[in-house]
């Protein structure tokens, strides 16, 4: 089918966080790497993330997080995406999603716990996210 | 001198306007009951003679129209997301000037269906899905509207992937396939759509309502008569390159059933610290209050509004206007015609209807308090820097308190979110041109133009 061969992702800063910068550098980034973006900008709400999701039929939503809320704002989140019939979406998860030093093996466990696919540390950068969400997704190169 | 007749045959009146458009000037205007059971003609004929004893014989050169009888332009429509391809369908079928009587999202029952044929509609538009988005839920409409007999034209504006497969499910019905209306996220494409309700519009709803009989003496353009004021609103607001428009406006029409807004302005974010939610609506948009109209819909302005802000606002007591609205909902037609208690009712019920139905077409602003201190949330269109409000409607017409009423339509401390006009201009449309002029528009733009800033009366301006 035209128009679908490439992979699409939502992405967004989620809750109240207005951090700009990374979601944009990430938009073009994704973009530039073959995805078909739908970015939802800053002071994403879960229900925003699910509706763009499902008009676009996405494969992949992913969450930024930098003020440090994350944990609080992205709970739910896969509750919410069953519910709206998006059955096993992958959801991935970055920025600064929790405040302070916390060691990020257990931060990471308990957002595989929320039911996120993947959690990654602060400093990831945009080639390493576009390479796990490769592999995530099953495509090749 | 060079004579245009233009024709609105509106669901109770029809009405005339004789233009000479060499001169720029309203030679006349006239009305009479619309005559849409036995003969459009009789009705027609009867508001010509009362034009003719005017404006003397005319031979007129052009003579166009627009119809809002025989209940208007009826849609359904069905889309995915309430706030996404669901909100894109209602604001093209209000847009080309369609009455939404069922609007649909996910995926179609059993019941829904059984719905649809109840309410027949004069068009069903079905989306769903953005390009290459989902397209699980249109199939599965398609598929379900197949089962009903082919009685109404079905619109394709989705997903373009799932186009051609819909069309083929849906082969024993006419259907049209147009462009997504809404190709991307967030990405607006409604006018394709828009012409193709329009072209329908004549193709086949003219017939079937009656209306061609009346064609033989009509030149040209036969559109939803919203769809006139829209074209007359849009051509007010922009202007043309010869003649200057006034601007960004807001334009309410308050009726006795329904009301409509009407606002041309962009209303983006305007500060740095505002973050846009929702998706972005269109310059010339259009929103229709169904539950809210001083006599048919009375009940939902007092739903609205509560019956003891209208009774305070009127000066009568609960009871009373209580009574008094209980009247009116079973004598639609009848008007205040001096009685002070009315006169006084009214005014509070238009009052009421412009305030709800302008709340419900601007934007609201939601102040949010993060970790850095205030953000501001904005989701539909903000208003708050439009300087000019028309009004237009009987009620609003022909009563004193026009520029009170209108008032309704500005800013108010009260709803502080809502983003609607802080210091305007109130023009009256006294002579109820604008369907006309919005006729006139397609040929005489300059002319159209120049003829409402003359006609359209100006009211105070407050800051
Ligand atoms: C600029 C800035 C601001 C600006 C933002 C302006 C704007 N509109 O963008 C302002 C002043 C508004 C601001 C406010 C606040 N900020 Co601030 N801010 C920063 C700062 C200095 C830079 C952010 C930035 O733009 N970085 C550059 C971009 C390119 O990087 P990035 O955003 O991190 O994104 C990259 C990666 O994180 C990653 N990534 C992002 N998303 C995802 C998702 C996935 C799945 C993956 C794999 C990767 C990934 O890829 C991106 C591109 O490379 C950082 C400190 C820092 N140096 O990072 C603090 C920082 C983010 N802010 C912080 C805080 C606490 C706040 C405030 C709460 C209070 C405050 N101190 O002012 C408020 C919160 C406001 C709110 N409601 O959101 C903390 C967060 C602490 C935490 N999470 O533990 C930081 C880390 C500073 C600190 N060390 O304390 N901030």
């Amino acid at each position: 089918m035209e128009n679908r061969e490439k992979k699409v992702l939502v992405i967004g800063v989620i809750g109240a966080d207005v951090h700009a910068v990374g979601n944009k550098i990430l938009y073009h980034a994704f973009t530039e790497a073959g995805f078909e973006v739908v970015n939802l900008g800053v002071m994403v709400s879960q229900e925003e993330y699910i509706a763009a999701a499902i008009e676009s039929n996405a494969d992949a939503i992913v969450v930024s997080s930098l003020y440090g809320q994350g944990e609080l704002d992205c709970r739910g989140l896969r509750e919410k995406c069953d519910e709206a019939g998006l059955k096993g979406i992958p959801l991935v998860v970055g920025g600064n999603i929790v405040i302070g030093k916390q060691k990020f093996e257990d931060v990471e466990k308990r957002f595989h716990d929320m039911g996120f696919d993947r959690a990654f540390p602060p400093g990831t950068s945009p080639e390493t996210t576009i390479e796990a969400l490769r592999e995530l997704l099953h495509m090749e190169g | 001198m060079k004579p245009i007749l233009l024709i609105d045959f509106g669901s109770t009146y029809t009405k005339v306007t004789a233009v000479d458009v060499e001169a720029e000037v309203i030679l006349g205007t006239a009305q009479s009951f619309t005559t849409i059971q036995t003969d459009i003609n009789d009705g027609l004929n009867g508001a010509l003679k009362l034009l003719e004893a005017k404006t003397g014989h005319l031979q007129y050169e052009k003579c166009y129209a627009c119809s809002s009888a025989a209940g208007g332009l009826r849609m359904v429509t069905s889309g995915l997301v309430p706030e996404l391809t669901s909100e894109a369908a209602k604001l093209a079928s209000l847009g080309a000037g369609a009455k939404v009587v069922g609007l649909y999202s996910f995926q179609l029952t059993e019941d829904d269906l059984q719905n649809i044929q109840a309410l027949k509609p004069d068009i069903f538009l079905l989306v769903g899905g953005t390009d290459g988005g989902n397209t699980e839920c249109i199939l599965h409409n398609a598929r379900m509207l197949a089962t009903l007999p082919p009685k109404f034209p079905i619109i394709i504006a989705g997903n373009r992937t799932a186009a051609r497969e819909c069309a083929r499910i849906l082969k024993d019905h006419p259907v049209h396939v147009c462009p997504n209306v809404m190709p991307k996220f967030g990405v607006l494409n409604i006018e394709p759509t828009q012409q193709k309700i329009r072209q329908i519009f004549l193709d086949r709803i003219v017939q079937a309502k009656g209306l061609s009989k009346a064609t033989a003496l009509l030149d040209d353009i036969l559109m939803p008569t919203p769809s006139a004021v829209l074209q007359a609103m849009e051509l007010l607001s922009k202007g043309t390159e010869e003649e200057s428009g006034i601007g960004d406006l807001v334009a309410v029409d308050v009726g006795g059933a329904t009301t409509d807004v009407y606002s041309m302005a962009d209303g983006m974010p305007q500060g740095m610290n505002t973050v846009y939610k929702g998706i972005p609506e269109p310059f010339a948009k259009r929103t229709v209050e169904g539950d809210i109209g001083m006599r048919y819909s009375i009940r939902g302005i007092v739903e609205a509004a509560g019956i003891r802000r209208i009774a305070s606002m009127a000066g009568l007591s609960e009871d009373r206007a209580e009574e008094l609205v209980t009247y009116l909902s079973q004598n639609t037609d009848r008007v205040p015609d001096g009685d002070s208690e009315l006169t006084a009712l009214d005014y509070a019920l238009a009052s009421c209807a412009v305030e709800t139905a302008v709340a419900r077409h601007a934007g609201t602003m939601e102040e949010t308090y993060t970790l850095m201190g205030l953000t501001y949330v904005q989701s539909g269109k903000n208003l708050t820097h439009v300087k000019q409000i028309i009004v237009t409607g009987g009620s609003l017409i022909h009563t004193e308190n026009t520029e009170k009423i209108a008032r309704h339509a500005q800013y108010s401390p009260a709803q502080p979110a809502s983003l609607r006009p802080k210091a305007a201009d109130v023009w009256v449309d006294r002579t109820y041109i604008l369907a006309a002029m919005g006729l006139l528009s397609a040929h005489y733009p300059n002319v159209a133009l120049r003829i409402m800033k003359k006609e359209l009366e100006k009211h105070g301006y407050s800051e």
